[in-house]
């Protein structure tokens, strides 16, 4: 019997992020001019932001499947979910990340760097000068305006090391549920040292080998918090910082790597009360909205 | 708007920035380079608002900037990169 408990045990899958949906309670979308939707089909996650007027009505943030199409549908369903709203009403639809053009509904598509600066501006208000991206598959380091407007960029996309999808893999490989990762990584005596590479692969080899070695499955983690801050400042040094900064992505949420960025950094990030892994969506509505102000949204658009 | 193109690795970094305010879209960089790194794009995609061509690094190029380039950039004596004598507006540059 408790063969059988331990295997179930072993079939948690600990990378799983929670998923969610949100409506805004004090909106009503029939009162709105312009309903756009943002839908960002990012390599991890994808995200449906409907705006009311260019305000967040409702969202949907969930993972995405092998399907970039289905992705993107699934995850305007989820958002919908909440709400009566028909999906016909919206007045224009832009696609962006990894998988932008396989957003079917889509009326154009925008790059995740112009999204996420245009996001970061409106989650987290126009003070942000630098919009720090960590996503499932890549960094990207962005800096703008006060209007949202991208006026230097960096990404790094060759691989997938320093990213959310290998904190997911390391969160599987230790057992520990990917919320718990960020709190569980300061649970040690004595801060370890990065691990020597951020590649899944390589850290995952090294990881297994210090386990080996003793080490408990907190310090090998703060081994591995440690390693992504390291990579992901040294994307940040390039571009250089100015105040303030804002980290968009649901790296965002992990303090295991971020409270060990920020001292490379010298700055304090911004707070939102807003689901970080929103902010690519959040400005592809929001760049919906400006076309449709433009005249340039659907014929049948407007009130 | 500075838009980097390329990579950082072990080995070094490996970017070449457009600056797309001085760009105009003339498309003379993309004869100009042997390895055709550039293209000219009516939209640019990472500023949905402006209404000018723009160039930019081809998408499955800039993850090999180090290999395209190279042929450009010997260890002695080197020649004016040829992308860069070909932009008068001079928004091109190259970080190593």
């Amino acid at each position: 019997m408790e063969d059988i408990e331990m295997a179930e045990e072993e079939k948690q899958e600990f990378w799983r992020w929670t998923e969610s949906n949100w409506k805004n309670p004090d909106m009503e979308w029939k009162d709105a001019q312009y309903i756009t939707v943002g839908i960002d089909v990012g390599s991890v996650s994808s995200q449906a932001v409907v705006m009311a007027d260019g305000k967040i009505y409702v969202y949907g943030n969930m993972r995405t499947g092998s399907d970039s199409p289905d992705s993107a549908r699934n995850a305007l369903k989820f958002a919908l979910e909440t709400t009566d709203l028909p999906e016909d009403r919206m007045d224009y639809c832009i696609g962006t990340g990894y998988g932008r053009v396989n957003v079917p509904m889509a009326d154009r598509s925008i790059t995740e760097i112009a999204c996420h600066a245009r996001g970061g501006n409106f989650i987290y208000g126009n003070e942000v000068r630098t919009v720090l991206d960590v996503g499932g598959q890549d960094i990207k380091a962005i800096q703008c305006d006060e209007k949202g407007k991208v006026t230097n960029f960096l990404m790094n996309d060759k691989c997938a090391a320093g990213t959310g999808r290998g904190m997911e893999v390391f969160s599987d490989l230790l057992g520990v549920p990917i919320n718990d990762v960020g709190e569980r990584s300061f649970n040690v005596e004595e801060e370890p040292s990065a691990v020597s590479s951020t590649c899944v692969v390589y850290a995952k080899s090294e990881a297994t080998g210090l386990l080996r070695k003793g080490w408990s499955t907190e310090e090998v983690l703060a081994a591995y918090c440690r390693a992504m801050a390291e990579r992901i400042y040294s994307l940040v040094e390039r571009i250089g910082v100015t105040a303030e900064f804002a980290i968009t992505g649901g790296m965002a949420k992990n303090r295991g790597v971020i409270d060990r960025l920020m001292p490379m950094v010298g700055l304090d990030p911004m707070k939102t009360e807003w689901d970080t892994q929103i902010a690519g969506a959040a400005g592809a509505a929001l760049f919906g909205y400006a076309l449709c102000q433009k005249g340039k949204g659907r014929k049948k658009g407007g009130a | 708007m500075l838009a980097n193109y390329g990579y950082k690795d072990a080995s070094g970094d490996f970017f070449i920035t457009i600056d797309t305010d001085k760009c105009n879209g003339c498309g003379d960089c993309v004869p100009a380079c042997p390895a055709g790194v550039f293209e000219v794009v009516d939209e640019d995609p990472n500023d949905p608002f402006r209404d000018d061509p723009v160039a930019m690094v081809v998408g499955d190029k800039k993850k090999k900037l180090k290999y395209e380039c190279n042929p450009c950039k010997p260890l002695s004596n080197r020649p004016p990169l040829p992308c860069e004598e070909a932009c008068k507006l001079e928004a091109i540059s190259h970080s190593w």
